[in-house]
């Protein structure tokens, strides 16, 4: 048998405001002007230099320039990450292609079209965690490459 | 220039929400995935946070016939689950699970200076260009 331990050391209430801020942008962009905050297809859209809206290009630089805002409150959160340039890299082509093959991702799918009660959004939520999950298993667990 | 500036105030309030939230750091995602290590479970406010708020705005947004600056509300009209749909969120989660990274906090990392970010994010490109270009035949 498997155990889950849930570690409360590395437990972060604060993320909840973090959450419902992605919330409440997502709604301003929804009502104010009607189009739907999923980061991976903003920014696949800067891509199509003859179909970008100027609001997209905005967009993508606001959440350039946030962490700047937020540095001018408090130090940036820690932030700890690979340093692996193949596994930077793999992950980097998986995550552009797997989103556009997949229509979404954490944002369009996960907090938009599951808030829609999207069955395919929640179909696409359920299959990316699960195997973002079983990648950390067997990364971590068995490999040691994570 | 009303509907820019909706824009530049949603992607820095994104942004915000994504640093005080945990999701641009790696390890804590990784963390959140690793269900049988260490499981961090805060991520799971993020989603649920998310959602509320998310959840509330859509019940706005069907009772409202145009959104503020008077353009039509686009709902994604797409139902059918399929390969692709399938294969693609597949790929996703096991790059996700790799770095810990998704395209938005990949993004906010770009501008909080951190190097992979320079890496990672234009090997997104490239695989949004594959996927581009790839587009036809998938049919």
């Amino acid at each position: 048998m498997m155990n889950i331990q849930i570690d409360w050391q590395a437990f972060t209430p604060i993320s909840l405001v973090g959450g419902l801020l992605l919330g409440v942008a997502t709604v301003i962009l929804l009502l104010g002007i009607g189009r739907i905050a999923g980061i991976s297809g903003i920014f696949s859209s800067l891509l199509k230099p003859k179909r970008v809206e100027a609001w997209q290009v905005l967009f993508i630089v606001g959440l350039v320039v946030s962490p700047v805002l937020y540095g001018l409150v408090k130090p940036l959160p820690a932030i700890e990450m690979s340093t692996s340039l193949p596994l930077l890299i793999g992950a980097g082509l998986l995550v552009g292609f797997g989103t556009r093959l997949g229509s979404g991702c954490t944002s369009g799918h996960g907090i938009c079209g599951n808030a829609r009660l999207s069955p395919r959004s929640m179909v696409a939520t359920v299959t990316f965690m699960l195997f973002g999950m079983v990648t950390v298993y067997i990364g971590r667990h068995f490999l040691g490459l994570i | 220039m009303l509907k820019n500036m909706i824009g530049l105030l949603a992607g820095l309030l994104f942004g915000v929400g994504l640093l005080i939230s945990g999701m641009t750091d790696p390890t804590k995602v990784q963390g959140f995935l690793d269900v049988f290590g260490a499981w961090d479970i805060s991520l799971a406010l993020v989603m649920g946070g998310g959602l509320i708020v998310a959840i509330i705005g859509v019940q706005i947004a069907k009772r409202q016939p145009t959104s503020w600056i008077g353009s039509p509300i686009e709902m994604p009209t797409t139902t059918v689950i399929n390969k692709k749909l399938l294969i693609g969120a597949m790929l996703f989660g096991i790059g996700w699970g790799l770095v810990g990274i998704c395209p938005g906090p990949g993004i906010v990392l770009l501008g909080a200076g951190q190097w992979q970010a320079y890496v990672f994010i234009p090997a997104m490109i490239v695989g949004m260009l594959i996927y581009q270009w790839l587009e036809p035949k998938l049919g």
